[in-house]
């Protein structure tokens, strides 16, 4: 296909806001941290030279290594159990509600907390999973434990459980898109040639619904993998990911350590996002 | 109609505990703001009052959160009304494919994945570097652009895969010129999802942290304020501010599926 000249002008013109945009707040800050990467810092400033150092000390630190396998864990963990829960209520909202109507309304339901703030919801465990939040509470009264369980709150469970809080929607709403978007005779078909519900389930709607399942995950890992305030929040700063690192580094005035943190952060995600991006053709998947 | 299968009884046990999940710690704190004078951060409740939304009122006892609110909510606005038109005219552009696109479309994704302490961390640099001061209203708000138009972007490609062509031909072949095909016959198809953007633009403005951190500058966006207080606030006053910028992003939503509704109405009226 032939582009003419002028439709790849007006293209651009159309564009140009968000060229812009992108180019002074998205290129642009991210080839000064790369450059600052390869800087020096003093206790108070940052020296323009060269130097290796930063990505040397980075390299070399056992608490790199520690915090990126933190990371990752945190990644999967998080990806595996928000997969497990959105692709479930996609797939009963896209198969088992049969009101369109009905669909709307609880589509919205889940929707709307993701519309609200971020802290506030995090905060909201506190009463939950303390000492004497209700979750012990609840465990002491119903005799199943009679010393109030320590690792709800300020622990890895508790950064996960926040984390699919946040984010378990942006799988549900990628899936229940493509589910929608499933011919439904295809189905009826199954159904006729004798496919039990299950075979359905696993040889029909599974695969049918990769390109989702593919967009939820880009999400829900990209998200993990750059945050650094749930892991500090619900951790009670006991424990550290990539994020958490940079953000140390920044709040210590460390810029060029900060930005070869970044750096490999970013590289670590683009990579993950490239192979993932070969699945599936975003574009024609919205 | 068929009957349901056992299936359907399960999964909608599943959903139900799902939505409990979602909204219960919401709703914990809802009820924990209103403590009495000597309640603590969990339950029991210490008696009912209205003290720590007094509380919230009198400058002095925490941080200037009023100030924060406001800009917040002009922040959000300029955020909403900027990524609605750039996202609208970017969606018009990519409906042709031009010389570029794709790799304008990558870019596009790239600031959707980019991890945001990135884009905070390197806008700070850059506003350093130059001797400019970071401020709410620049380098916040470019900051936050770069999160609110990916997703503007992704609704308009979602608009426009759905988009019926023929509409937009039957007004070219009765004389309407391009713009007056796209201001009195696209525009009012997509209208609906345009308020949809705005909404989005809007919400993930005012509730984002990670963009905003190193990027505001010396006056605090309402999530800045709200995070500075989990660190040092022990008493449920925080809880009546969280119940109460949550009653506040309600009221929005409502606001915007409010106007949904009249759209369509109106739309099914002429019709």
């Amino acid at each position: 296909m032939s582009l003419s000249k002028s439709e790849t002008l007006r293209g651009w013109a159309l564009a140009s806001p968000l060229v812009l945009v992108l180019l002074a707040f998205l290129v642009l800050p991210i080839v000064m941290i790369v450059i600052v990467s390869f800087w020096q810092a003093t206790e108070f400033s940052i020296v323009p030279a060269f130097s290796l150092e930063n990505y040397e000390f980075l390299f070399t630190s056992p608490v790199t290594y520690k915090v990126f396998w933190a990371t990752f864990r945190y990644a999967l963990i998080t990806w595996a159990t928000t997969l497990l829960i959105g692709f479930t209520v996609a797939y009963y909202l896209a198969f088992h509600i049969r009101s369109s109507h009905m669909q709307t309304v609880l589509f919205l339901v889940c929707t709307i907390p993701f519309l609200t703030s971020n802290i506030i919801r995090m905060i909201s465990w506190i009463p939950f999973l303390g000492r004497n939040g209700i979750a012990n509470q609840a465990l002491i009264g119903m005799g199943v434990i009679d010393q109030p369980l320590e690792w709800l709150l300020y622990s890895d469970f508790s950064v996960i459980l926040a984390f699919v809080h946040l984010y378990t929607l942006f799988m549900i709403v990628p899936i229940f898109n493509t589910m929608m978007r499933i011919d439904r005779s295809l189905i009826e078909a199954a159904r006729d040639n004798g496919a039990s519900g299950w075979q359905i389930l696993t040889n029909v709607i599974i695969p049918l619904s990769k390109p989702g399942i593919m967009i939820g995950t880009i999400f829900v890992l990209t998200l993990v993998m750059g945050d650094f305030i749930t892991v500090r929040f619900m951790s009670g700063s006991q424990a550290a990911n990539v994020g958490r690192l940079i953000s140390n580094d920044i709040s210590l005035l460390q810029y060029p350590s900060a930005s070869a943190t970044s750096v490999v952060l970013l590289i670590t995600v683009l990579l993950i996002i490239g192979t993932l991006m070969r699945f599936v053709n975003i574009r024609r998947e919205l | 109609m068929e009957p349901r299968p056992r299936s359907f009884y399960w999964l909608t046990a599943f959903f139900v505990l799902f939505v409990i999940f979602l909204y219960g710690p919401t709703i914990t704190i809802g009820i924990l703001s209103f403590q009495g004078p000597q309640g603590g951060l969990t339950f029991p409740m210490n008696g009912v009052s209205f003290h720590w939304f007094h509380n919230l009122f009198e400058q002095q006892a925490v941080g200037d959160i009023w100030g924060a609110f406001r800009r917040s909510f002009a922040l959000g606005l300029m955020v909403m009304v900027a990524t609605v038109v750039i996202s609208v005219m970017a969606g018009l552009a990519f409906r042709k494919r031009f010389a570029g696109s794709g790799a304008l479309f990558y870019l596009t994704i790239a600031s959707l994945v980019i991890p945001s302490i990135l884009v905070s961390l390197g806008v700070g640099l850059i506003f350093n570097q130059v001797g400019a001061k970071v401020h709410w209203s620049s380098s916040g708000f470019g900051a936050q652009l770069t999160w609110t138009l990916p997703f503007g972007l992704l609704i308009m490609f979602a608009v426009f895969n759905r988009f019926d062509k023929r509409f937009e031909e039957a007004a070219r072949d009765q004389g309407a010129t391009p713009w007056q095909t796209i201001r009195h016959v696209v525009l009012p198809i997509i209208a609906p999802s345009v308020v949809g953007v705005a909404l989005f633009g809007f919400s993930l403005s005012y509730d984002e942290f990670a963009r905003t951190l190193l990027t505001a500058g010396s006056h605090n966006t309402l999530p800045l304020e709200i995070f500075g207080m989990t660190t040092n606030v022990t008493k449920p006053v925080i809880y009546a501010l969280g119940t109460l910028t949550t009653v506040f992003s309600f009221l929005i939503i409502v606001a915007f599926l409010g106007t949904l509704w009249v759209i369509g109405k109106r739309r099914r009226d002429r019709a």
